[in-house]
């Protein structure tokens, strides 16, 4: 590490790292992170083994609805996964699908930010604000606005007809195409704004060194662009796929058909319309671990250790 | 390199449309004429503007998630700060553990979260309301906040601190005076963060919410029966205001860069 003698020629300035390795002990750090902690201890983790054990109630024979008696009855997640695997499925796939749209809309959009406009800071400080511009203005608004839109008597459905794209008869809402897009659209930002600030960091002189090396466009990107910009790539992915996994706004409002439903709905009806705790409960149970795996086998195949 | 070089602007041009055709859709139709259900255009009026309270329901609706939002902001900023300040100052114990329960929440989509906290409220047979919301709000936005800030304190020159302890400035009087100044500007850029995302919050309020109305929800419910234009204002209007802020904050910024660089 860097050893600076300074003028009297005794101290010499320990680096950051030296500093921050030998980490002061004692009580004050204890006081800082034990209310934090406490409220994340009662209100995330023991939430989460609330459910687990909810998940296991049992209804005893004669109860009403919504009355269940704590018991370990691992035939409800056998229940919950038979009636519902194609709406769990159906929700990663969408979420699949979304989270690869989004990166590749979103991978130009931080590209022409972060790079092709370095040179107009005013031109990029505007588009900057722009791109956070959604996080200002209340996200159900604009799926519903998304919905009024794609309407049938709206605008581009009627276009679209005329044009014979969409049959006569045929719907932009309520369809797969539908909730997909508005998956897209609302984690959108969440994929940009991590891949923006790694390409900030692009050196471009870079990508004119290959290019004068000979390297194709193509291969450039391949080599220069895209692994310089990998971790913003797996963070906006992640934080593109998980929430729209469990999102249910999006198919509530611009699906509402049974060839849309996502998993999210089903949570929440099992919770407010059938009074089904237990089986809510194991659902999202399901939902929960099957996202940390898929996670933990992406971070373990993708991963670099900065994010974590 | 021909291809590349429309491709980019073609393609993120259209993105950031596609990204602000709502929004604008969201303006527009708060000028709509429109009677009790904003779908389609009826014919230009200020009255929405004039009158924003003048649907029922969405001015109450909107001071109880202005409500919700301050105070979850106010509890998660503090308690955040202080995790994220012990955890890169202070040795510890079940350091991984630790970190675990901050991360956790992150990667853990929203109905669940909304499920467990309503499954610990049923069981502790709390009634869903204003308190549970704040809660459910809190922690979700600590975790934002933590890790916010604990980027800032780590990227701190702790030699900034030990500079102004040799000049004997107590350890407290060193901290105010020159660590969080330092620290402040990315304690309110998560404060701001947290406002945001708890204002916006529609999937984890439902869950705990009970009768208690808010924004996020008062649309929801009323997204079958037609919004009513006034909300379109209110959704604008925060939208103005939002950007407003931060394009304040970017010239004040600017300003003081060119200052310092006058020095």
């Amino acid at each position: 590490m860097t050893q600076t003698i300074t003028k009297s020629g005794l101290s010499d300035l320990r680096s950051k790292d030296e500093i921050r390795a030998e980490r002061r002990k004692g009580r004050t750090g204890v006081y800082l992170v034990a209310p934090g902690l406490l409220v994340l201890a009662l209100f995330f983790a023991l939430p989460v083994v609330v459910l687990l054990a909810m998940s296991l109630y049992v209804k005893p024979p004669g109860a009403e609805i919504g009355e269940f008696v704590p018991g370990f009855e691992i035939g409800n997640y056998a229940t919950v996964l038979s009636a519902y695997w194609p709406e769990l499925l159906r929700s990663f796939g969408f979420a699949l699908i979304a989270t690869v749209l989004a990166l590749l809309i979103g991978f130009p959009m931080a590209y022409l930010v972060a790079v092709r406009l370095r040179e107009k800071p005013l031109l990029q400080g505007i588009l900057l604000v722009l791109l956070i511009a959604p996080f200002f203005s209340s996200f159900i608004l604009r799926t519903q606005a998304w919905k009024q839109i794609l309407a049938d008597e709206g605008f581009i459905a009627q276009t679209l007809k005329f044009v014979a794209i969409l049959p006569a008869d045929g719907h932009l809402t309520a369809t797969p195409f539908a909730v997909v897009a508005g998956l897209t659209y609302n984690f959108l930002p969440f994929m940009v704004l991590p891949i923006y600030a790694n390409l900030g960091r692009l050196d471009t002189r870079l990508l004119e060194a290959a290019g004068d090396l000979y390297a194709s466009p193509v291969n450039s990107f391949a080599k220069i662009t895209l692994p310089m910009s990998a971790p913003g790539i797996f963070a906006g992915t992640l934080l593109t796929f998980i929430p729209a996994a469990g999102d249910y706004v999006n198919a509530a409002l611009l699906g509402n058909n049974r060839n849309t439903t996502m998993i999210g709905q089903v949570i929440d009806s099992r919770f407010f319309k059938v009074i089904d705790y237990p089986g809510a409960a194991a659902l999202s149970f399901i939902l929960m671990l099957s996202i940390l795996i898929l996670v933990t086998i992406y971070i373990r195949r993708f991963g670099t250790k900065e994010l974590m | 390199m021909k291809l590349g070089r429309w491709f980019v602007p073609v393609v993120g041009g259209l993105a950031f449309v596609y990204l602000l055709v709502p929004i604008v859709y969201i303006f527009v139709f708060s000028f709509n004429d429109a009677g009790r259900t904003n779908l389609e255009w009826r014919g230009f009026t200020w009255d929405n503007w004039a009158n924003p309270c003048g649907a029922p329901a969405v001015c109450e609706s909107l001071a109880n998630s202005l409500q919700v939002g301050i105070v979850a902001t106010l509890i998660a900023t503090a308690l955040g700060t202080c995790i994220a300040l012990g955890l890169v100052r202070y040795k510890f114990r079940f350091r991984k553990l630790t970190d675990v329960l901050i991360i956790l929440p992150l990667a853990t989509p929203e109905v669940v979260l909304g499920a467990s906290l309503l499954a610990q409220f049923l069981n502790l047979g709390w009634e869903l309301g204003y308190w549970t919301i704040v809660i459910a709000h809190t922690v979700f936005c600590m975790s934002f906040v933590i890790v916010t800030v604990r980027a800032r304190v780590s990227s701190l020159d702790p030699r900034l601190e030990e500079a102004a302890a040799d000049l004997y400035a107590s350890p407290r009087l060193a901290f105010w005076k020159v660590t969080f100044p330092l620290l402040l500007p990315g304690i309110v850029a998560a404060a701001l963060l947290s406002f945001a995302m708890s204002f916006d919050d529609f999937i984890i309020t439902n869950f705990n919410s009970g009768n208690f109305q808010t924004f996020p929800k008062f649309i929801y419910v009323s997204a079958t029966r037609g919004i009513p234009a006034q909300a379109n204002v209110i959704g604008s209007a925060m939208f103005i205001i939002a950007l407003l802020v931060v394009i304040i904050g970017q010239i004040i910024s600017y300003r003081k860069k060119k200052q310092l660089e006058k020095i």
